[in-house]
């Protein structure tokens, strides 16, 4: 990965954020190191979906910094937060279900030649991204029963599988998973539950929003939960914070 | 599972083209040896199913050729095939337009309209410029000119749905066609638009090459160009192909200029077969196209579909009318047998369609 001595992967700091009247995103401060995987928790309304949506450059913050390997960046457009290697896989996963997975993987970026043509007119090299695809599910343990199937005949988490190696593949640095497991039954959440690991693993930094505890139990570095656009608390999420989490999440003492 | 209606490689017959292509398929060249995915492929019998059924419309035109090879003697003769390939130049042309629009969930209702306007004019122009070559690059302008203004109208002027844009300019388009004119026909078209309207090479009209033509460069867009890739994106999940930086609203333009383009060509054709420019002619063509477009297989819903079967599609229709006359039947029964065969081919699909859920939970339930 591409990170310069201990800056972490992402940094944000005194993100605000308002639509009209409604303040939120209230002063929040995060970051994540490379190799770290952090849960982002709150109850609906907490403002979480709208903190990614700042970080992948569909909102633009009213206030406040992001900075990427200590550097600082504007997220003006969901394209540049894609340039600077940071890509999301939202609850809908954007997956195109009648192309195959790695027409999926290049939509929009395809490899294609000659590079003097603009990118639209170019000649798609298909058996490169097919191969590059096959490396990337490869890597990812990913499992399809016909990785040349369109996305549309797969099931539940076999989709979710190819939306995060999707974004992994392109993600030099931050891959955020808008409730990944949300969709899912219990054996797919668990082989989506992996993947992140392996993310991790190799070195991304990983943001996790996510409503279900105990997978932010087991994947998770660290959380942070938010309350009406702030900030409330922080944890390492295990058995013994799991009470002081919860009331965090809902606002009451415990 | 894979199909053939969209431009995706991976198929050992379409990959032929490709030396050393590394596909997904279990061939010896590809992924053995590695630790990786499972590269096993099940040929159950739904599996089985789905495979005719998108060789489906390929299927139904054989079936049809076959009884009326045994009903008529005349059928299979090459000059009656000539005639079939002849009367049916027009409908594929239009075909191909189209099935770039349905690709994206479109539809364009003017094109028969702007036939007659690409005829109309270029018989007008002819009064006053004797180049061929000329006549025929003013009657594509046309073309394009109408279908540019349907898509710009469509996706600038945010108009919810093309079925509008279309419908008001599939009025315009004849009107000004009509108006030039005052409703009479402009004789004299340029001899090679003649030529390429009504000749033919042996048995086989001009227009037949120039159909082949102008469908080969359609599948070539379709599936080797990354435009032609970004068309069945946009058709399957606009909103995913505008999150991912795909310009859809250009790629949206681009096929209804492409589709009125399209519609020009059919212009030279049918102007050149009557030696006319005559501002009746394509009327309800653009239904004869959706319905080639439909029984070739294409979704309405956008993303599939693939020049070959849209062709096919066109043939079908070319070929019921052309048998119905052969074997002398009452030709008010022309278009019920058509609309029963658009019924047929898309319960083919709605069938598909439900194989292939089951397919997808027989898979679901295996991983």
């Amino acid at each position: 990965m591409t990170g310069e001595g201990n800056a972490p992967a992402l940094r944000i700091t005194g993100a605000t954020k308002r639509f009209g009247a409604v303040l939120a995103l209230d002063d929040v401060d995060l970051e994540v190191a490379h190799g770290e995987v952090l849960a982002i928790l709150g109850d609906n309304g907490a403002g979480k979906s709208t903190l990614i949506k700042c970080i992948s450059g569909v909102h633009r913050l009213d206030a406040g910094a992001i900075e990427i390997d200590g550097l600082p960046v504007s997220m003006t457009s969901p394209t540049v937060a894609r340039a600077l290697g940071v890509e999301t896989v939202y609850q809908d996963l954007a997956l195109f279900d009648n192309l195959d997975p790695a027409a999926n993987f290049y939509a929009g970026r395809e490899m294609a030649a000659p590079t003097w043509l603009p990118l639209g007119l170019r000649f798609l090299r298909r058996s490169s991204m097919t191969a590059e695809t096959v490396n990337t599910l490869k890597r990812l343990e990913v499992r399809l029963p016909d990785p040349g199937a369109h996305v549309g005949l797969m099931s539940g988490g076999q989709r979710q599988a190819v939306a995060v190696a999707r974004a992994a593949a392109f993600a030099s640095r931050v891959v955020i998973l808008d409730e990944p497991t949300a969709a899912l039954g219990l054996k797919e959440s668990r082989g989506v539950l992996d993947l992140i690991i392996r993310l991790r693993d190799s070195g991304h930094a990983v943001i996790v929003v996510s409503h279900a505890m105990d997978h932010v139990m087991e994947v998770a570095n660290r959380a942070i939960v938010m309350r009406r656009g702030r900030k409330v608390g922080e944890a390492i999420p295990d058995r013994e914070s799991q009470q002081r989490i919860v009331a965090l999440i809902v606002g009451s003492d415990i | 599972m894979r199909s053939s209606d969209e431009p995706v490689e991976l198929d050992p017959m379409h990959a032929s083209g490709v030396t050393g292509s590394v596909g997904l398929s279990p061939s010896p060249s590809g992924v053995t040896g590695q630790a990786g995915p499972p590269l096993r492929r099940s040929y159950s019998p739904i599996h089985l199913a789905l495979m005719l059924m998108r060789i489906g419309p390929a299927l139904m035109l054989l079936v049809l050729v076959l009884i009326l090879k045994f009903s008529s003697v005349k059928f299979l003769t090459t000059q009656n095939i000539g005639n079939i390939l002849d009367q049916t130049a027009m409908i594929a042309l239009l075909a191909i337009g189209m099935l770039l629009v349905i690709l994206t969930r479109g539809i364009d209702l003017s094109v028969g309209s702007t036939i007659a306007l690409a005829a109309v004019v270029g018989a007008m122009a002819f009064h006053h410029i004797r180049s061929g070559v000329v006549i025929i690059v003013v009657m594509l302008a046309v073309g394009l000119a109408a279908g540019a203004v349907n898509g710009l109208i469509y996706v600038y002027g945010k108009v919810p749905h093309p079925f509008i844009v279309t419908l008001a300019t599939m009025g315009v388009i004849r009107g000004l066609a009509l108006w030039l004119t005052q409703g009479v026909p402009v004789q004299g078209m340029p001899s090679i638009v003649v030529a390429i309207g009504g000749g033919r090479i042996g048995w086989l009209p001009k227009s037949t090459f120039l159909v082949a033509g102008v469908a080969l460069l359609a599948t070539l867009v379709c599936t080797r160009v990354v435009w032609g890739r970004w068309i069945y994106a946009v058709g399957g999940n606009p909103e995913a192909a505008r999150r991912t930086g795909i310009p859809v609203r250009p790629v949206l333009v681009s096929v209804y200029a492409i589709s009125g383009l399209c519609a020009g060509i059919a212009g030279v054709v049918l102007a050149g077969r009557l030696n006319a420019g005559t501002p009746t002619s394509g009327d309800g063509a653009e239904l004869d196209a959706i319905a080639a477009v439909v029984i070739g297989g294409a979704s309405f819903l956008g993303g599939r579909g693939n020049v070959g079967n849209a062709l096919i599609g066109a043939l079908m229709i070319g070929v019921i009318r052309n048998g119905m006359n052969l074997l002398d039947v009452n030709a008010y029964l022309q278009p019920i047998v058509i609309g029963v065969v658009i019924v047929l081919a898309v319960e083919i699909d709605v069938i598909r369609r439900w194989l292939e859920g089951r397919f997808r939970t027989m898979h679901a339930a295996r991983a």
